[in-house]
């Protein structure tokens, strides 16, 4: 066991744990916060997936920005801090039966088909991917890129517009 | 980057920073917002001037900075993706900075007193920052690339400024269409910065004329040369108000007073001529001949308008349009100092004609207000008259002013005018253009005879309202300060010592003709030719010039001063005459009918499509589907009702059996889908 | 054992069995959200790990990103939406919020 792979237990360690801590804690402040060590987790495995941007990427929208905003929808929103688990909760016996087929059967299919795998995977010097993704933005995927932006615009004004107090009442 | 260079980028960020601290603080400064703003403004000229000199007394050709700010290599189609930006003073930028900070700090002055009680006074003097900052962004910069970010700048605080009363709607109106029509030219200036980006693969002035004189041309053609140069013209023809695009500048008189001073005297307009200037050694004949015809007609139409125009400032307003058709036409015939030099003098007299109107109407505004009359137009010519003695030093001033824009000798406009004048006369020596300077000359008489009119009939003979004119004071300090400033700089002595000819001055010393890069096949007269005519040309373009300015103000005084010749006489035998100057040869009118009718008609078209086409089709799918539903009702009532009848107690059962599914709850919903799906990948995968 | 591919894509079916537990069975709306943000870093997981194992391919960086923004995108209208729900019905759970049934 290297010290990659024993990089690659704690994190997935950190992920799987902390996620099961979001689904299934009574608390949904907890569930937030433990939601918190699940993108941490996740951005860690980036980082072995040699996508360095992609993990900085992660810390800074998803714990900047996403938790920060669902923060607050939880405080603004919740009047008890706490929910009983069982009236928290509904369909618990067909989901638990359907998740588990599901869960069964995506590993199933993970862990039996042969995937594509380069054949130069040993020499892939790691470097930093972030040039490459910025000339990609530019360049290749300019549209996307764009089209991003415009949708961003969007999201901003809708979410303005929809949170906005009615002034009229 | 040399210590200078420093001191530009100073320059050019302290009114942003004026900007942005009124911006956010001007509420708590309120009545302080203005002095604030006017404190940067005078530490950003006192900058402009140490500029000036140190540029004035060294020996560099230009101070140039350029840095890569992006390097993508070659990524696309082996174009290099270099973008270098930087800035640059070079004498022209020198001058240019000393006339936006000095225009700039006395409109800020000036608007002190002038713009007192407004609403949105801090407001008012954050535009006035970011409006100056754009310019001055203008003037600095190296590059075409952000040469465009600015000119966009420019465009947007000028819709800021012209609609700083937007409550009006004639002023928010005139903001609008100052920012679109100049949105049409600053297209074709877009356009023809991508041809010069395709094929020299840099935006730099220095890069661009460098390889155009190395024998690079765009396409292999000398033709696309002169498309690229006209499409940046078409930037200029937006800006600086030429025909046919000069509408928006008349109207965008909706501003406060001192905003048309910035705007159409030294600033914005002056940018066009700026650019066309900057783009000068890339222009080829056809171009220039193309830009010259331009100003001419600019200059001739503006100047036939303003001479029936009532209100001061439209007359004002055309005047500057037919001096920037002086300009352009000047760097057009090749006169490039010419030019550039009738830019700087009549920004100087044009601003201190705008601002001592401002104060006329002040005191107008003021008296009126006194007598409680609404109605009298405090702008109309008309109902000045007399206020010589009451206004005296607004009144000496605009006199000069009114001296240095009709060309007498002794004053600036003179030795400028005087100049565009004799390379017009040089420029149709070699190639028999010969309407050029007939235009240029006709022109020069129609200017000092609307001028003295305007000043005539609003400053001497007798006001004819009595109580009014007691209560017209002359304007505070702060706003008459500005005005003898500018009177001053309207002198000979400030550009040539020799008050006839500037061309021993320093001026043209210091502002020699660019290199020209175009191949030789195409390029226009060789400079020193050219100035070598001018030089012969320049006693006879003298006398012509000052005789015919003369007679203008001779016609001017025997008219409305002497009452000789009856205006109103004129007025009625010419009505057909008068009606189409006074609408101003119909431009608004053609335009409506023409473009803005166009696109409301196209949009007509497209409601008309939806609402009967689309609608028809809609409708009619909807009739097909109604006459089937009544066939098969028929067949349904009669055929099928036994089965039916069966089917609905079937389906009554099972309704209550699946009924239990339907809960609304969307997560039981997402459970079958998911269920679904796992089937569907069992059969498909499994 | 060293780490393959495998391994991640474990870890990715986990949480996105997690993710669409939570989207399943919980009634508090911000809790189906932060389900979906689950299932979304899942498929991100999924196309890193594809990415890296191909032979360093940047299209799969480009498709997470793209994820990521339209995830910010998204929780910042769904939030937005939760918090009108909650204005108008004064609560947020969603088994609740089904007049459209009637």
């Amino acid at each position: 066991m290297n010290l990659y792979d024993i990089i690659f237990y704690f994190f997935a360690v950190v992920t799987v744990g902390s996620a099961m801590v979001v689904v299934f804690s009574k608390k949904i402040v907890y569930s937030a916060f433990a939601l918190l060590f699940t993108f941490f987790g996740v951005a860690g495995i980036y980082v072995l997936l040699n996508a360095d941007f992609l993990a900085i990427t992660q810390l800074l929208v998803y714990v900047g920005g996403i938790l920060v905003l669902i923060l607050f929808g939880v405080m603004l929103t919740t009047n008890t801090v706490t929910i009983d688990i069982k009236s928290g909760t509904m369909n618990l016996i067909p989901a638990t039966i359907v998740i588990a087929l599901l869960a069964g059967m995506l590993g199933g299919i993970f862990w039996t088909s042969d995937w594509f795998m380069s054949k130069q995977f040993g020499d892939i010097v790691h470097t930093t991917t972030t040039t490459e993704i910025g000339n990609a933005l530019i360049t290749t995927h300019v549209l996307p890129f764009e089209i991003a932006s415009v949708v961003l615009l969007v999201a901003v004004v809708g979410a303005a517009m929809m949170a906005r107090r009615e002034r009229n009442n | 980057m040399i210590p200078q260079l420093t001191i530009a980028l100073a320059i050019l960020f302290i009114p942003l920073v004026s900007f942005v601290i009124l911006i956010f603080f001007g509420k708590r400064f309120a009545e302080k917002s203005g002095l604030i703003g006017t404190a940067f403004l005078g530490a950003d000229l006192l900058l402009s001037v140490y500029l000036f000199f140190s540029k004035m007394f060294s020996e560099d050709k230009v101070w140039d900075f350029t840095f890569t700010w992006i390097d993508l290599h070659t990524v696309i189609n082996s174009i290099p993706l270099k973008l270098d930006i930087g800035i640059m003073v070079d004498n022209l930028t020198a001058v240019m900075l000393v006339v936006v900070t000095l225009i700039s700090f006395l409109v800020h002055l000036f608007s002190l007193e002038y713009m007192k009680g407004d609403v949105r006074y801090s407001r008012y003097y954050a535009n006035l920052g970011i409006f100056t900052f754009s310019m001055l962004g203008i003037v600095v910069t190296n590059n075409y690339l952000l040469m465009y970010v600015f000119w966009e700048l420019v465009g947007l605080s000028s819709y800021l400024l012209i609609g700083h009363w937007y409550e009006k709607k004639s002023a928010a109106d005139a903001g609008k269409k100052a920012f679109i029509v100049n949105r049409v030219g600053d297209l074709g200036f877009f356009i023809g910065i991508m041809i010069v980006w395709v094929q020299f693969s840099t935006l730099t002035f220095s890069g661009i004329f460098s390889a155009i004189g190395g024998g690079n041309i765009p396409f292999g053609s000398t033709n696309w040369l002169t498309a690229a140069g006209l499409l940046i013209f078409c930037g200029a023809i937006g800006k600086s108000a030429q025909f046919p695009l000069h509408v928006w500048l008349p109207d965008a008189m909706e501003g406060p007073t001192p905003v048309s001073a910035l705007i159409h005297a030294a600033t914005m307009v002056a940018a066009g001529v700026y650019l066309v200037a900057r783009t000068f050694p890339m222009l080829t004949a056809d171009a220039l001949l193309v830009i010259a015809y331009f100003g001419a007609v600019t200059a001739f139409i503006a100047a036939t308008i303003a001479i029936v125009q009532n209100d001061i400032k439209k007359i004002l307003a055309y005047s500057t349009v037919s001096q920037l058709g002086y300009m352009v036409m000047g760097l057009g015939v090749g006169a490039y100092t010419a030019g550039v030099m009738h830019l700087v003098t009549h920004a100087a007299f044009k601003a201190g004609l705008f601002l001592a109107s401002g104060s006329v109407i002040h005191a107008m505004h003021h008296a009126l207000h006194h007598q409680g009359d609404h109605h009298t137009d405090a702008q109309d010519i008309r109902f000045m008259g007399g206020l010589k003695s009451k206004m005296p030093i607004t009144f000496w001033t605009i006199l000069i002013f009114t001296l240095a824009i009709s060309g007498v000798p002794f004053t600036s406009g003179f030795l400028s005018k005087d100049e565009i004048l004799a390379g017009t006369l040089a420029f149709s020596h070699f190639n028999g253009h010969t309407i050029i300077p007939i235009i240029g000359f006709f022109v020069a008489g129609l200017t000092a005879f609307y001028m003295f009119r305007m000043l005539i009939v609003a400053f001497m003979g007798e006001h004819q309202n009595k109580e009014r004119i007691a209560h017209i004071h002359e304007s505070p300090r702060v706003m008459t300060v500005p005005l003898m400033v500018l009177a001053a700089l309207s002198f000979f002595f400030f550009f040539s010592l020799n008050p006839l000819s500037a061309s021993h001055g320093w001026f043209f010393e210091k502002m020699t003709y660019p290199t020209v890069a175009v191949p030789a096949t195409v390029a226009a007269t060789p400079t020193e030719e050219f100035v070598e005519e001018i030089h012969h040309q320049h006693n006879l373009a003298m006398i012509l010039s000052v005789g015919i300015a003369g007679l203008g103000i001779l016609l001017a005084f025997t008219t409305y001063f002497w009452k000789k010749i009856s205006a109103d006489a004129f007025e009625k035998a010419l009505k057909p005459v008068h009606t189409f100057l006074y609408r101003k040869w119909y431009f608004d009118e053609l335009y409506d009918a023409t473009f803005v009718a166009a696109t409301m008609g196209i949009a007509k078209i497209l409601a008309w499509f939806d609402g009967a086409i689309v609608d028809g089709i809609v409708n009619g799918a909807g009739h097909v589907t109604k006459f089937i539903a009544v066939v098969s009702g028929k067949f349904d009532s009669i055929v099928v009702d036994g089965l039916v009848n069966f089917t609905a107690f079937t389906a009554g059962i099972s309704g209550r059996l699946l009924r239990t599914v339907q809960t609304g709850k969307i997560q039981t919903y997402i459970i079958f889908a998911i269920a679904g799906m796992m089937a569907l990948m069992m059969f498909y995968i499994g | 054992m060293t780490i393959t591919l495998t391994h991640f894509l474990m870890i990715s079916a986990v949480l996105f069995s997690l993710g669409l537990f939570a989207v399943i069975t919980r009634r508090n709306a911000i809790m189906v959200l932060m389900g979906i943000e689950l299932i979304l870093n899942s498929a991100n997981i999924n196309f890193l790990a594809f990415s890296r194992y191909s032979g360093m391919n940047i299209e799969g960086q480009m498709a997470a990103i793209f994820v990521i923004i339209l995830a910010a995108a998204e929780a910042a209208i769904a939030l937005a939406i939760v918090l009108n729900i909650y204005k108008r019905f004064n609560t947020v759970n969603v088994d609740e919020i089904s007049i459209l049934k009637d």
